[in-house]
């Protein structure tokens, strides 16, 4: 049992996500990447809400179980994961700090435009982006296919270094 | 039609619809003519089985006798399935799996575009998820329209044969039953006859620039949203099936 003088603050809990890895990219945590909506008390019962970043993911039943695992290890034994859809998981929520990770870790983070395209089929109007590749930092570089080991990447060559990457793409 | 029974026939569509072409999509796992389309097709496979989750356990909220996705989806015979004809045609060479996937896309796009504006909040959150997902199918199997169209000469000729031979499982799509006109009256999804002509657009667009020519509107073939399947789905499902039906309530 927590009382409100003993329960650690919400900040202090957060703190401790910062340190919960994404199992399929390790290199960010949880809340790097957004997935983390809220965190809040109610009342003895703390309660964290997460959402998909694609609604297949198999990686979210992982997460959530890392979240608990990580906060049971810090004594919080009464607490409940919620699940969240909406507002849909954006990678605009990705951190700069997130971002950085990613970059150095390989993997493009994802071109700095607004991931909303309201108007009708103008993704197919739109000019290809331009992904610079993460080791050499070229931007003469060629998608390979829209998907890569994971839905949320896409397979890029680098045609100066020749090395493939991921580029973490926009949604 | 009564409102939940109609919305309960609804959602068991937009589920079914994702759940028999994932799996599909899912036979090709292993067979691809090129790794890095094999975890393509894997990874539409897989948002679409978790749209399908999403749809499904609605429907068995909305059906209030305690079944889930799960139950939905291995426990119902074909005659109860309520996907459309297209998604659970072969899927024949590649350049079937990416022409049906193309008019499915352009297809799902639209609906889903319109689902976000549903008076129930819970249609219009999926709605919104699946979106930004399926956005990113459509624009690769139009691609894949594209290259193999505007390709070799083998390519155009196997695109053409797969745009010509599907096509009379596209006048579904737009089709409009009693359960639609329940789900149109409450405001909850659109009318899908409002979506042929910006879907016809963009088909006929794409057709044009992969040098491939479209087959006139004619004589559809339907009956999936009502429950009559083609001799494909009750393969599909014994394949799908076969674990819970032998083992039931296996779980791992
Ligand atoms: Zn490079």
């Amino acid at each position: 049992m927590t009382d409100s003088l003993t329960r650690p603050n919400l900040d202090q809990i957060r703190t401790w996500l910062d340190d919960v890895p994404d199992p399929e990219v390790p290199v960010v945590s949880v809340t790097d990447l957004g997935i983390v909506r809220d965190v809040r008390w109610d009342d003895d019962e703390l309660v964290v809400a997460i959402t998909p970043t694609y609604s297949g993911c198999p990686a979210t039943s992982v997460i959530a179980l890392d979240i608990e695992m990580a906060l049971r290890a810090k004594g919080l034994n009464n607490l409940r994961i919620e699940r969240r859809l909406s507002p849909p998981w954006t990678t605009d929520w990705i951190t700069q700090e997130g971002r950085q990770r990613l970059q150095a870790y390989g993997i493009a983070p994802p071109a700095e435009e607004k991931a909303d395209k309201p108007s009708p089929f103008d993704r197919f109007l739109r000019k290809p982006l331009t992904i610079a590749c993460p080791r050499c930092g070229s931007e003469n570089t060629a998608r390979i296919s829209e998907f890569g080991s994971t839905p949320c990447k896409a397979q890029y060559q680098c045609r100066a270094c020749l090395e493939p990457f991921d580029y973490f793409k926009c949604i | 039609m009564a409102g939940q029974d109609a919305l309960f026939e609804y959602l068991l569509r937009l589920g079914d619809n994702a759940l028999i072409l994932g799996h599909r999509l899912s036979e090709w796992c292993g067979h691809s003519p090129a790794l890095e389309e094999d975890l393509a097709l894997s990874n539409v496979a897989l948002d679409l089985i978790g749209q399908t989750q999403l749809w499904l356990n609605l429907a068995g909220e909305v059906e209030g006798k305690g079944r889930n996705a799960d139950k939905l989806a291995y426990l119902r015979d074909a005659r109860d399935f309520r996907n459309v004809l297209l998604v659970e045609q072969p899927n024949g060479d590649f350049a079937v799996t990416m022409a049906r996937q193309f008019y499915f896309d352009a297809w799902h796009y639209l609906l889903l575009r319109e689902l976000t504006g549903s008076t129930d909040s819970r249609i219009a959150e999926i709605a919104a998820k699946a979106l930004k997902e399926v956005t990113y199918h459509l624009e690769r199997s139009q691609e894949w329209v594209l290259r193999l169209g505007d390709g070799t000469e083998e390519s155009h000729r196997r695109m053409q044969e797969a745009i010509d031979d599907l096509w009379v499982y596209t006048g579904e799509l737009f089709d409009a039953d009693a359960v639609d006109a329940a789900i149109i009256r409450d405001g909850l999804g659109p009318d899908p006859a409002s979506l042929r002509d910006l879907w016809l657009g963009l088909v006929r667009a794409t057709a044009e620039e992969a040098t491939l020519s479209l087959p006139q509107p004619g004589w559809a073939q339907k009956g999936g949203k009502q429950g009559l399947h083609s001799e494909h789905l009750g393969y599909i499902l014994a394949d799908l099936q076969f674990l819970q039906r032998a083992y039931p309530n296996a779980t791992w």
